[in-house]
């Protein structure tokens, strides 16, 4: 699901936009721009508000996630459970807290490993090296970007997703134990895997078109002409003049990643019980009897999670105004 | 612009094969068992050895993907493990029809309420109205439509009973009155899956539109037509608007993969036999043939899609060189 929003031919020219007279860096003056936006701020609080929680999570939860109580099971709002509790009794608030510990760690580590590493380097490789390379890169990337996104990803984690478990549970009975099947953690990694594996195209094929632009300005051929080695020319020149696009590119794909998390789960591919996904809080609160009786196990989550998308949304678009100069 | 499109379709095959390898070497690496699943627990072994020596399962993995490769090139995408008796074309484009009227709808909703409430964004920009439809349309799309389906589906086919819970009906029913007259009305299966398909798309239309107009606001040709003394309201519908509408043709690939991955979780919740739902059905039931016939299709038309988008940007807006970034 990755949303490619900004084509090559309407890149955001940022010498024109940011070649202000100031002595300032583009970050510095973006900061300028984005801080002035107040539903830009709203969106990265809000964000930041969910994201804190669920970092703190287990500091902050009343209960365990797998605690399950079968005496108090579908209890509505009361003192001790602040958002009532599910069909086996656990606290939805702190189900709710550590599911956007989850949401956090997989978009969290798909964005540096997808968008970051592999979409950025591949992204200065192609540009800068070209030829040969960047035919086969870039044919690879056409592959990918054509591919139907979602149904990929749950075939991919419906197929490879038990296979990574049985791996991991291989491994924790002759090497050493992690709890990391035991916690559900291990269909973190299936689900981490594959969505990186589809969100790179997008950064990969920004970055490229900026440094087919870039390679062409002195800088870049006295960096040549003085025999810098080509890795040195690719992350010491031209990364930090990519940067900014990375910026904008993740903070306009961020809604989605964590949307897919939260679409895998629900189809019951992703994040595996007892670790605990919005996915499945909405999947187990959206039948007609559930909703008629408990209309809190869908409401709740619901909620957080669309803050969470409203916030992304938000935040998204005062970035790429303030790159835009507007 | 026949030569950038000719090599782009060249490489279709290409992507094609690539696309189905991948899926194949994907989809088998995985747990369970087709033939399994479709025939249930209880059955008689050495009837599962029968049916998977008749597909040809019992062949090494590089055999059986030669084997599909040479009948999908005849068009022939086998027969499914989950329906016995229908082949998968006989099973995948009656349902491809059904979701493909379905987005149609959508996305023609979506332009023509979309388009309007982006220009009137850009026209009020700098007062409260601006922010308002903006942020009001982009907090519908934030509602998961997983989310928003259920308490629907609740409030108007169970509490009230004034839609059907699900299904599909086509998309013209007749009303009688009086047994005399007849008027055609949409059907009443619709209302539900239109409605939380259009929605959360109007957002990306308005923005973009938004943006657009907000360009062409400044352009030197609408200050001459203001300064040659024209009425605002010529200048904005005669200058602006249709200026405005150009970037649209771009987002139409991409809205209509919006709607597609939309389609996937509208159709399994609301029971609508489109190829969203049966990818589900598909995936839940590993049925291999159905899941290649399903992403080789569905890339391919992607593919299309986008071609033709970009070619038609290309004939409308002339500034537009294609195949320009490509090479230097």
């Amino acid at each position: 699901m990755t949303t490619q929003t900004t084509r090559a031919a309407e890149l955001p020219d940022l010498p024109v936009a940011f070649s202000s007279t100031e002595e300032r860096g583009w970050f510095a003056v973006f900061w300028d721009r984005f801080r002035k936006k107040r539903l830009g701020l709203i969106g990265l609080g809000v964000v930041l508000v969910i994201y804190a929680a669920g970092l703190f999570a287990p500091f902050i939860a009343p209960y365990s996630y797998r605690d399950q109580d079968l005496d108090r099971s579908v209890e509505g709002p009361s003192a001790d459970h602040w958002l009532g509790t599910d069909r086996i009794g656990r606290d939805i608030f702190t189900r709710i807290l550590y599911s956007s510990r989850t949401n956090l760690v997989i978009t969290a580590a798909v964005v540096l490993s997808g968008s970051i590493l592999i979409g950025n380097t591949l992204g200065l490789l192609t540009g800068y090296v070209g030829g040969r390379l960047d035919g086969a890169i870039m044919r690879v990337g056409d592959v990918f970007a054509s591919l139907p996104g979602l149904l990929m990803l749950i075939v991919v984690n419906a197929s490879l997703s038990p296979r990574v478990i049985e791996g991991v549970r291989a491994f924790e009975a002759n090497v050493v134990d992690l709890g990391m099947v035991s916690s559900g953690f291990a269909s973190y990694i299936t689900v981490f895997a594959a969505l990186s594996l589809f969100s790179w195209v997008g950064t990969a094929r920004l970055i490229r078109a900026q440094v087919l632009q870039l390679r062409e300005r002195d800088y870049i051929m006295a960096a040549q002409a003085i025999g810098a080695p080509t890795g040195r020319i690719m992350f010491q020149h031209l990364l930090p003049n990519v940067a900014h696009l990375i910026i904008l590119q993740v903070s306009t794909g961020l809604g989605a990643i964590a949307g897919s998390e939260i679409f895998l789960s629900w189809f019951g591919v992703g994040v595996q019980p007892p670790a605990p996904s919005f996915g499945q809080l909405i999947q187990d609160g959206g039948g007609a009897r559930t909703l008629r009786e408990s209309p809190h196990l869908l409401l709740a989550p619901g909620a957080v999670v669309t803050s969470l998308m409203f916030g992304f949304a938000l935040l998204g678009d005062a970035v790429t105004d303030a790159f835009r100069g507007r | 612009m026949t030569q950038y499109a000719l090599r782009r379709l060249l490489w279709l095959p290409v992507t094609l094969l690539a696309v189905s390898f991948l899926t194949f070497t994907i989809a088998r690496f995985g747990p369970g068992d087709p033939v399994r699943v479709a025939a249930g627990q209880h059955a008689d072994p050495k009837v599962l050895e029968q049916i998977r020596a008749d597909r040809g399962l019992d062949l090494p993995l590089p055999q059986q993907y030669v084997r599909w490769l040479s009948k999908a090139i005849q068009g022939d995408f086998g027969e499914s493990y989950q329906q016995r008796g229908f082949t998968v074309s006989e099973l995948i484009f009656p349902r491809m029809w059904v979701s493909a009227q379905l987005g149609l709808i959508v996305i023609v909703l979506q332009f023509v309420l979309g388009v309007p409430l982006g220009l009137v964004a850009a026209r009020y920009a700098g007062s409260w109205i601006d922010p308002v439809i903006i942020s009001t349309l982009l907090f519908v799309q934030s509602i998961p439509i997983l989310v928003v389906i259920p308490p629907i589906l609740w409030l108007f086919a169970l509490e009230w009973g004034v839609l059907p819970t699900g299904g599909w009906d086509g998309l013209i029913d007749i009303l009688w009155i009086q047994g005399v007259i007849a008027i055609p009305i949409p059907d009443p299966h619709l209302w539900i899956p239109v409605s939380v398909m259009t929605l959360p798309g109007l957002a990306g239309v308005a923005r973009l539109v938004r943006v657009s107009a907000l360009d062409v606001q400044v352009e030197d040709y609408v200050r001459t037509a203001r300064a040659k003394g024209l009425a605002e309201s010529a200048v904005q519908f005669r200058h602006v608007f249709p200026n405005s509408l150009l970037p649209i043709v771009t987002v139409i690939g991409m809205s209509l993969v919006g709607v597609l991955e939309g389609a996937f979780f509208v159709e399994t919740m609301l029971g609508i036999p489109g190829i969203g739902r049966f990818a589900f059905e598909s995936v839940g039931s590993r049925d291999y043939d159905s899941i290649m016939a399903l992403t080789v299709v569905l890339a391919g038309a992607f593919v299309v899609f986008n071609l033709l988008a970009e070619l038609l940007y290309a004939r409308i807006d002339p500034r537009i060189r294609l195949g320009a970034g490509t090479r230097r």
